[in-house]
């Protein structure tokens, strides 16, 4: 059976239990390099892969090439505590950040590829009356632009996450949070995965182990790229290298205003259901939630000094972790199994950069920084518009470049940790 | 742990000191136009390998210093005063 054509269901799961899972196939072709397309997306992150996706499903452009130089969801996209969430303060924010929500919601239907979305609802807890008041202001923003926030008290917060730390005399006490209902987690792989086989059954080749060492630029246009597996020409380029997003632009002779970062994350063992929601403190700088597994996973701020090592420094987590067993002192009898890193790509005002870059057919899909995943059904929409069309979709607009020149930023920094 | 020599105090561990930035950032003349100065607070070298920080012993003398660093290996190979 073509691989393209083949679709997951209960009929299938079952003739393949019963013929010994012996008609599976590869679900997507690991491709060569062909010398030119039309669009060639560097970076085979979820940003690469769904713009990937997009562009031939909604656009009709299916002569395009996915380059990874290692494989696919092998960066941050596979290394992500995958929070998917769009309670943010500007409107810009909210209306890229709920598309891809929403976008969200259909996709395991939409891929016919499980993505595990469970909107459990994720609860930002506030420790001290100021923090509170901040916090109300911050949802009262958040609903205006029309997304589901609500402040909850201190016994809703603790009915919800009851083995948080109820004590009132300690140092950091809860006195209530915000939640977003329809926030929550998914499975990173399955996103990196189900785009992959999508696009790919669409025509679009994926090629793995190719690294982009050069562009080819002729006046003031990129024709081609110098890559691993040889030369590769097409009208559009479009980079989603997250962490290495400098080093493409130092290749195409341009700087970007972005500063690489580690960001780490670590599991516990696993255990028994002990959390239904994803709880974050911006107090304390930590974040976890539950995994399917049992395992708790967990996260904080970004490491200490700019790195491009794909590895954590110790003290940031050891902050992380002595930060979660105050907010759930019977974690502390957990055991800390693996923690890993990804870089990022982290920008002055924590929004992402979309749109043109300074060399003309080259475009941007960048610093996402410590929070992009939640985005890439967005981002890939987005992108795969401008690709396309070579102009902005009204809602990447306000990311283009030119906002730091303009100085119309779009400040997300509040967002204590911003995942 | 990792040690950062400071100039002034010597080796100290790193949770003493806090990052402030790019050690090779040129400030623009008063007349330069909005691009120039976009470029000088916002845009940055990024670099993947050797670079020249600024970093400041926050939690020790508080004086600021220029660190060589390579940001893939995390080794540093000089710690200088700046101006
Ligand atoms: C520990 C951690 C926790 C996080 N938690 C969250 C979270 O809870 N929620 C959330 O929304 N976001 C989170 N993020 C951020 C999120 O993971 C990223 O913003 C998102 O995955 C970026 O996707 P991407 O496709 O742009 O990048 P990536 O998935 O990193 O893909 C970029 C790809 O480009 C490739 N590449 C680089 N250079 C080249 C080259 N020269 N040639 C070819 N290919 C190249 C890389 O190998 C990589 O596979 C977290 C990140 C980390 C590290
Ligand atoms: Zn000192």
């Amino acid at each position: 059976m073509n691989a393209a054509k083949m679709r997951y269901s209960g009929w299938a799961l079952l003739r393949e239990g019963l013929a010994g899972q012996t008609g599976w196939s590869p679900a997507w072709h690991d491709r060569d390099p062909a010398p030119r397309y039309d669009v060639v997306i560097i970076g085979g992150g979820g940003h690469g892969l769904a713009t990937a996706y997009y562009l031939a499903r909604t656009h009709g452009i299916t002569n395009v090439a996915v380059l990874e130089k290692g494989w696919i969801g092998g960066g941050n996209t596979g290394r992500n505590t995958t929070i998917i969430r769009s309670n943010y303060f500007y409107p810009e924010s909210a209306a890229l950040y709920d598309l891809s929500v929403r976008l969200y919601e259909g996709l395991s239907r939409e891929l016919n590829y499980n993505i595990m979305f469970s909107q459990r609802g994720m609860i930002e807890v506030a420790h001290s009356e100021a923090e509170l008041e901040m916090m109300c202001r911050g949802a009262n923003a958040m609903r205006i632009n029309g997304v589901d926030i609500e402040i909850l008290d201190r016994d809703e917060v603790l009915r919800l996450a009851p083995l948080l730390n109820g004590d009132l005399n300690c140092r950091w006490p809860v006195l209530g949070g915000m939640i977003q209902r329809r926030a929550g987690v998914a499975r990173h792989d399955a996103v990196a995965w189900g785009y992959a086989r999508a696009a790919d059954s669409r025509g679009v080749h994926i090629i793995q182990n190719c690294e982009v060492t050069g562009f080819e630029i002729e006046r003031g246009r990129v024709v081609a790229i110098e890559t691993s597996r040889g030369r590769i020409a097409a009208d559009r380029f479009g980079m989603a290298v997250a962490g290495h997003s400098s080093v493409l632009a130092g290749m195409a002779g341009f700087a970007l205003p972005l500063q690489s970062y580690t960001l780490q994350a670590m599991v516990s063992e696993p255990v028994k259901p002990c959390l239904e929601v994803v709880v974050a403190s911006s107090s304390h700088g930590a974040y976890v939630s539950q995994s399917d597994k049992g395992e708790l996973v967990m996260g904080g701020n970004l490491d200490r000094c700019p790195s491009y090592a794909q590895r954590g420094n110790f003290p940031v987590t050891q902050s992380v972790v002595s930060s979660l067993v105050e907010m759930f002192p019977s974690f502390a009898t957990l055991k800390l199994m693996r923690q890993w890193g990804g870089i990022v790509d982290t920008s002055p005002d924590n929004s992402p950069i979309l749109g043109p870059s300074p060399v003309e057919g080259l475009y941007l899909n960048c610093g996402w920084g410590t929070g992009g995943f939640k985005a890439i059904p967005a981002g890939g929409t987005l992108f795969a518009h401008i690709l396309a069309t070579g102009r902005h979709h009204p809602i990447s607009a306000p990311f283009d470049l030119a906002r730091f020149a303009s100085g119309a930023t779009i400040d997300e920094a509040h967002a204590g940790v911003a995942h | 742990m990792q040690h950062f020599p400071c100039p002034w105090c010597g080796n100290r561990a790193e949770v003493e000191f806090r990052y402030a930035g790019d050690a090779g950032v040129q400030r623009p003349t008063r007349t330069a136009d909005d691009a120039a100065w976009a470029q000088y607070v916002h845009f940055r070298r990024n670099a993947k390998g050797a670079a020249k920080e600024l970093w400041v012993h926050s939690g020790g003398c508080g004086r600021w210093f220029a660190l060589s660093r390579d940001t893939v290996t995390h080794t540093i190979t000089g710690s200088e005063p700046v101006a």
